[in-house]
């Protein structure tokens, strides 16, 4: 039983992060219509800018803080790239930040290094689960509540929103199109950068670790059809735990195939309906 | 207000304004009638910067706000998120209160979903954005494009108190009898040229306007 509870327990905790990633990837797609594959490198490079920022003295939390504002900034200046110039459609932008995923891995082998990284997080257990995992757990509840709420009470989330519903209407409004869609860009990259500060402490990350995270955050959003944030959470905190029960009680090598499956079933099942990338 | 001098829009090699000129004067009620695909849209789109002109100068001084065609309502927020968007360009001026008084068919739909509204409906709150921006100029596309009647005659009692308040507005209609009726003067816009213009008492007893639009002998 407590066996059970600590894999649930740890399931959330990855499943927060992959949540996370996936609500980067929904709030730029609703603004955008931008499918972004370079969410993944939002979160490496804010776990390797952790590292780099506890080893040269500075405190956690404040570490961890300036790594995500450094993910939001990199992901204005990939919204920038991909969306900046007047007339590119979705479907191009969508290359170009698979583009910037691929300069991205160039940017941390070369600061970096190619070998994994880590850093400590909370310290010590609760109840027999590792007590960061809690940590994961309340920090993106408070911190995708706070992005409910932006969304849903502030003029600003209005517009965002009503630049994803009608772009033509939102222009004639008077609200800048371009500067909303740059702006999702930047929560975007600053929700892709929470997911990698908070899981690197109990998972090591390379510059390769992307790959592991956009694929479950993509498939924890096409659950919401990249449009619907708590189907989103739902879908991240399901494929957390059923990689991690997998992981338990079968074997870690069949986990990452759980996110592919579980992608291809609900694509699969959308088959013949308004599809996602359809719509993009 | 607007002035509109000898503008040209071209799509690729297709011309879709001709050497377009219209005036709308301080506090002047002006329609713009034509058929379809006659340009009005496009003229539309370059009043409000979305497409650039070829040739020609478009001049507007004070606000002008755009009732769309087809109303291009933000569909997932209410109506009051849509009527506070409308003042996106004056974050002091977002109260919406003026409007539901100006509007007052509103009052029971302002937390409703915009995008479950009837169309009748929707177009009331589209006016009412537009009104938001506290426009000196109102341009209106096809207000009553799919509209009964009654709807129709609803919206045009709104139009003419604004106007009277002394609301300037370009009414651009295929509906020919509402636009005379409503404006003192109108432009006849085909083919991406404008082929009359006058007091739109002149034009409705014109042969060629009342065959072609009000659907009257010649």
């Amino acid at each position: 039983m407590a066996e059970l509870l600590q894999y649930l327990v740890t399931g959330v905790g990855i499943g927060c992060a992959y949540a996370l990633t996936g609500s980067g990837l929904v709030v730029i797609y609703r603004v955008t219509r931008v499918v972004n594959f370079a969410q993944g490198s939002f979160a490496v490079l804010a776990a390797l800018t952790v590292t780099t920022l506890l080893g040269a003295g500075l405190p956690h939390g404040l570490a961890e803080i300036l790594a995500v504002l450094v993910a939001g900034l990199i992901g204005l200046l990939c919204g920038l790239v991909a969306t900046g110039k007047p007339g590119t459609t979705p479907q191009t932008a969508l290359i170009v930040t698979l583009g910037l995923g691929v300069l991205a891995y160039a940017v941390e082998i070369l600061f970096w290094g190619d070998q994994p990284r880590s850093f400590a997080g909370l310290a010590g257990s609760t109840g027999g689960v590792q007590t960061h995992y809690l940590l994961i757990i309340g920090v993106t509840a408070v911190v995708l509540a706070a992005t409910a709420l932006l969304f849903a009470r502030t003029d600003l989330g209005r517009a965002l929103t009503a630049t994803a519903a009608d772009p033509y209407a939102a222009r004639i409004v008077g609200i800048d199109v371009l500067r909303m869609g740059l702006l999702a860009f930047a929560v975007g990259g600053a929700l892709g950068g929470l997911a990698g500060v908070l899981i690197t402490p109990v998972q090591q990350v390379s510059f390769d670790s992307d790959v592991a995270l956009v694929v479950n955050g993509f498939s924890a959003a096409i659950l919401g059809n990249l449009t619907r944030p708590a189907l989103t959470l739902a879908g991240g905190l399901l494929l957390g735990v059923v990689q991690a029960l997998v992981g338990g009680y079968l074997s870690t090598s069949y986990q990452s195939e759980v996110a592919l499956i579980f992608m291809l079933a609900v694509l699969v099942a959308r088959a013949g309906r308004r599809g996602v990338l359809e719509a993009a | 207000m607007i002035e509109v001098e000898g503008l040209t829009v071209r799509y690729g090699v297709a011309t879709a304004l001709d050497e377009v000129s219209l005036e709308v004067r301080d506090g002047e009620m002006v329609a713009l009638i034509g058929p379809n695909g006659a340009g009005k849209s496009t003229l539309v789109n370059t009043l409000f910067g979305i497409l650039r002109p070829a040739a020609g100068r478009v001049t507007t001084t004070g606000r002008l706000a755009l009732v769309p065609e087809g109303r291009h309502l933000f569909a997932p927020l209410t109506v009051d998120d849509n009527l506070r968007l409308g003042a996106w360009r004056d974050r002091k001026g977002r109260d919406t209160g003026p409007i539901y008084e100006l509007l007052p068919e509103l009052v029971p739909l302002r937390k409703r979903p915009a995008g479950r509204l009837s169309g009748g409906q929707q177009q009331m709150v589209a006016l009412g954005r537009a009104l938001m921006a506290r426009p000196d100029v109102l341009v209106i596309d096809e207000m009553s494009l799919g509209l009964a009647p009654l709807v129709v005659e609803t919206l045009a009692g709104h139009l003419r108190d604004r106007h009277a308040e002394g609301l300037a507005v370009l009414l651009i209609e295929q509906n020919a009898r509402l636009a005379l009726d409503l404006c003192s003067r109108a432009y006849v816009l085909e083919a991406g040229r404008v082929v009359a213009e006058g007091p739109s008492a002149e034009l409705a007893g014109s042969a060629g306007v009342a065959a072609a639009y009000l659907g009257l002998e010649a």
